[in-house]
């Protein structure tokens, strides 16, 4: 009736579990209570749940991000104290079994469920406002993306109250993830959180690139979209490209665990060299899908706060598609050590090293951006520095790691550990955040606390220092990654740096939510009345903070780059007075029963609960067409109503 | 009697530990100096920074000019982003300005000609090394390479040196310079071989088999495990490979010849369970052709944990495995 549910899949016999189960339950509990005796259950499902609105939706994607980073923060402080106390005969707290579902979730949830969703969000909000668009193209399809990729995250956070994550690593490399190795319900936590989300991950890419390419304002040539559109197109490009590798090869993985194939398997065929060849087809590429549109978060945060364009835009394009292309074709320098030929391994190091020219070309043009401007330094700016001094080194170490022969002493080791937390904390997520501040006016209405912000900066900068370059150390002394417990104790002192550096990270974090904090409790002081509060250069910042569901009352007429730059230069005004009715896409529901579906489809699944996986499918393709023969799905936003909330917004005394 | 795995406080035999755990009781104050000393007693510890073969060397010696070509640009680069950063601050009124984007084609050509410059000088050290450090090149030496077959296990490694006759688990030892050719192949999951003094790692799978050349140039006692995680035991999958003078080599594999157990293919699926920890082993005689039915998995004994569980059975493996692994006493 139940699959292979019973009550001994709650791990009540397990301390560490149970607490931390505990506090969440609470946490939530306490959030339910709050919303429902204030009574913000109406505004939350017509203003939120419910949206359609990209402005909306990215704003959860972040939300969704930032949360899922406290999670995946924590499974990596226990990771760390782990390693820092569990030295010679010491077996620390975390048991074997624990631990490695501790550094699996670790990997799956900061890739999937963090870093994603922060680079998604931000391209949700940002891209159609800099494009000078209304919405994303597919605008219902949107909602269904985000509600997809939660609930990914949820499915993977359900797995700490009932059952167990999976146990091998966050790769998922058979033979270990194989029912002969993995037999648990770990791995179909893993495979199919990833196979909800992916399918999120895959509408999202579809529908930025179609937006991208077919909605933009009047007079938005290619060659006059700001960076961030480029990058994000080149992001969405390469998300369309390789999600569907990775979908195809869980599904070969979950055909070996639920019906007894062999693609993967040690005998009768198998090869598990495919799945590390399929794995990192998907994998490399992800790498760029996420540092791609921070990239061009830090191309507008440069341009913008050293009050000069940015140096040659144009080489920025080819060098975000020249990195867009050559990421295809470097993906097997994450298994130099399984034994290809030299000269296959040579032209992989070679195409790999290849990437850091167009990646070298565009630092020098943040570098001559930053050359004779008038540089303010606000929060995202520390970000910038810190990004560029930052991945320079990362970027060192990588190719050090593209060389093969200096890769078969690195591989797998605490210096890879060491330079992907370098690249992905130093671009992805300095990026992130450098965005979050950045268009975080943009989307309340209020700017962000600069200190608080400052300070987050800080600790971010050194947490990053103290936490990663002993590993780098550590790694040329001979550790390897995801040891439970240490032999060496000469290891003990770098580990306990590592430790306090991921202590001062949480400060950071701390800081971030402080931030948060004042700057809502000061919001009133701090209002951007402009919609123009750093003097920007694109689109998004024509619009009043936070703008109107319709973005703009008129669509823009775009001449140049840097659009909203040029139109204040010539003093005429952003936009021109002749209201016509707008065209809005309905809220919708489907997203959130959508996914309410999935999650009961993907737990069943997991569980072998057969009956309610049809049930589950059953009513998600009802839900689905249902929504299809609907017809009322678009409303108009009358002219008059438009002209009164643009001549209320004009008469603050905007300067035109 | 000394603990056969590395590096454990009863055994400080390095004098970087000692060094290091005299100045740690020297408080706060003074601890630049012991960051100083802990990278500098770092270089000379058991990694890949303290080579002790001709492969090991040479990956070193690549490790360090890569890291030099690099640096040529990338320290002017931090240099000047720091530089730029602070000059063209708004306040400083000393500055010069442009509001313009300052484009001008020659900057543009050396921004792209730097990194291209950088990387085709790599591009020639990469396929160079590539080559010449192929872990299937056989090592030029003047004696006849040792063969070694290589099986991972969960979670052990067994060694066998069909040529002798005889097998070790989790102790691999060797002769002084001669070269050492492996063939590696897996039991079980993925793994990999690694002794990082000794250079390059390869990945051990099931069904396969991959080729490794080493050497050793100086006698010693070099840490090696799997770098590729396993599973549970992976933590423990630790090995000592031990570079032995020529001489030593023979009276150690006549010792071998007359003590233990043969590896037949009971004891060898004996030895295929999943056990932890596992101190080394010697076995006097091995089966002939045992690497090559391991690979063929022909071989009686199961390296596979408990059967997969039927639907409807409940948890499995998950709620038993909830305790720390067992420790076995070294020896």
């Amino acid at each position: 009736m139940l699959g292979r549910l019973s009550w001994a899949a709650i791990p009540l016999d397990q301390p560490l579990p149970l607490y931390s189960m505990g506090v969440v339950g609470l946490v939530i509990l306490a959030v339910l209570v709050l919303v429902t005796v204030k009574g913000w259950w109406p505004y939350l499902w017509r203003e939120w749940i419910t949206s359609v609105d990209h402005k909306r939706i990215g704003v959860m994607y972040v939300i969704l991000g930032l949360v899922m980073l406290l999670r995946g923060y924590s499974d990596a402080i226990m990771m760390r104290t782990q390693q820092a106390i569990a030295i010679g005969d010491a077996q620390g707290y975390l048991p074997p079994d624990h631990y490695d579902q501790i550094f699996s979730a670790h990997g799956t949830i900061m890739i999937f469920f963090v870093a994603m969703p922060l680079v998604i969000g931000l391209m949700n909000f940002a891209v159609p406002l800099q494009l000078g668009v209304r919405d994303v193209a597919f605008p219902t399809l949107n909602s269904v993306s985000f509600w997809l990729t939660a609930t990914g995250a949820l499915l993977v956070n359900l797995s700490l109250v009932i059952g167990a994550f999976s146990r091998a690593t966050w790769w998922g490399y058979p033979p270990l993830s194989e029912i002969a190795y993995s037999p648990d319900e770990g791995v179909d936590y893993y495979l199919w959180s990833l196979q909800i989300s992916g399918i999120g991950t895959l509408l999202t890419g579809v529908n930025f690139v179609t937006t991208i390419l077919k909605l933009r304002a009047p007079g938005m040539t290619y060659m006059r979209m700001p960076v961030f559109c480029w990058t994000a197109l080149a992001a969405n490009m390469l998300i369309v490209a390789a999600f569907p590798v990775l979908t195809a090869t869980f599904v070969m993985l979950l055909l070996d665990r639920y019906l007894g194939m062999h693609f993967f398997t040690n005998d009768l065929g198998g090869n598990q060299m495919m799945y590390a060849s399929l794995f990192w087809t998907w994998g490399h590429p992800e790498v760029y899908i996420l540092i791609l549109p921070c990239f061009g978060v830090f191309s507008e945060v440069a341009a913008t706060f050293s009050g000069k364009g940015l140096f040659s835009y144009r080489s920025m394009v080819w060098a975000t598609l020249g990195i867009c292309i050559l990421s295809f074709m470097v993906w097997l320098h994450h298994f130099f050590t399984m034994g290809a030929g030299a000269d296959v391994n040579a032209i992989f190091g070679i195409m790999s090293a290849i990437i850091a020219v167009p990646t070298g070309a565009k630092v020098f043009n943040w570098l001559f951006t930053l050359f004779r401007g008038r540089i303010v330094f606000t929060t995202p700016v520390l970000y910038l520095i810190g990004f560029m001094v930052t991945f320079v080194i990362g970027g060192l170490t990588g190719v050090l790691l593209a060389v093969p022969p200096v890769n078969f002493e690195l591989h797998n080791s605490a210096f890879l550990v060491a330079h992907f937390h370098n690249v992905i904390i130093g671009g992805v997520v300095y990026g992130a955040l450098a965005g979050y501040n950045y268009w975080f006016p943009k989307a309340f209405g209020f700017t962000l606390d600069d200190r608080w912000g400052k300070a987050s900066f800080w600790c971010w900068l050194i947490g990053f220092y103290l936490a990663f370059f002993p590993l780098y150390q550590l790694g040329l002394m001979g550790m390897t990654r995801r040891l439970q417990h240490i032999a060496d104790p000469s290891w003990q002192p770098l580990l306990l740096v590592a430790e306090a550096g991921a202590i001062v990270i949480f400060l950071g974090i701390l800081c971030q939510i402080a931030q948060l904090y004042v700057s809502i409790r000061t919001r009133e002081e701090r209002r951007d009345l402009t919609g123009d509060p750093w003097n920007g250069r694109t689109l998004e910042w024509a619009t009043p903070s936070p703008p109107p569901a319709y973005n703009f009352a008129v669509l823009p007429r775009v001449e140049t780059i840097d659009a909203f730059s040029n139109m204040k230069r010539r003093g005429q005004p952003p936009v021109e007075p002749s209201y016509e009715p707008i065209e809005m896409p309905r809220n919708s529901p489907i997203g959130i029963v959508n996914a309410f579906f999935a999650t009961v489809v993907g737990f069943a699944l997991i569980w072998h609960i057969w009956w309610i996986v049809i049930l589950g499918l059953l009513a998600a393709a009802v839900g689905i067409l249902a929504f299809g023969w609907s017809e009322n799905r678009e409303r108009e936003v009358p002219a008059s109503e438009i002209a009164r909330r643009e001549r209320a917004r004009l008469g603050l005394g905007r300067p035109a | 009697m000394q603990d056969w795995r590395y590096g454990t406080p009863d055994a400080p035999h390095h004098p970087a530990w000692n060094a290091r755990h005299g100045t740690r009781r020297s408080g706060w104050r003074r601890w630049p100096s012991v960051c100083a000393a802990a990278l500098l007693a770092s270089c000379q510890q058991a990694g890949v920074l303290d080579p002790q073969g001709p492969i090991a060397s040479q990956e070193q010696l690549l490790l360090i000019n890569s890291t030099a070509i690099m640096l040529v640009v990338v320290v002017p680069v931090i240099l000047a982003t720091l530089g730029f950063a602070w000059w063209y601050r708004a306040s400083n009124a000393r500055a010069s300005r442009s509001t313009d984007e300052g484009y001008e084609g020659r900057i543009e050509f050396v921004v792209w000609s730097i990194p291209a410059l950088i990387v085709i000088l790599l591009g020639g050290v990469i396929w160079i090394g590539a080559h010449q450090l192929d872990p299937r090149a056989p090592i030029p030496g003047k004696a006849d390479p040792l063969r070694v077959e290589v099986v991972a296990l969960d979670w052990k490694w067994l060694f066998i040196y069909p040529d002798l006759g005889i097998a070790t688990v989790n102790q691999l030892v060797l002769p002084v310079g001669t070269p050492v050719n492996f063939r590696l192949t897996s039991a079980t999951v993925m793994n990999s071989f690694f002794v990082p003094q000794l250079g390059s790692q390869i990945y051990t799978m099931g069904g396969m088999t991959t080729h490794l050349n080493l050497m050793a140039d100086a006698p010693g006692e070099y840490p090696g495990f799997s770098a590729m995680f396993s599973g549970d035991g992976f933590s423990d999958m630790r090995f000592t490979a031990k570079a032995v003078p020529a001489g030593d080599f023979d009276s150690w594999v006549a010792q071998v010849r007359g003590t233990g157990s043969a590896l037949d293919d009971a004891g060898y699926a004996e030895l295929a369970k999943p056990s932890e920890a596992v101190p080394p082993k010697t076995y006097r005689s091995v089966e002939p052709n045992l690497f090559e039915r391991i690979i063929d998995q022909t071989v009686s004994g199961s390296p596979l944990p408990d059967p997969p569980p039927h639907a409807g059975e409940g948890r499995v493996g998950a709620g038993a495995a909830w305790c720390p692994p067992i420790q076995q006493a070294g020896g």
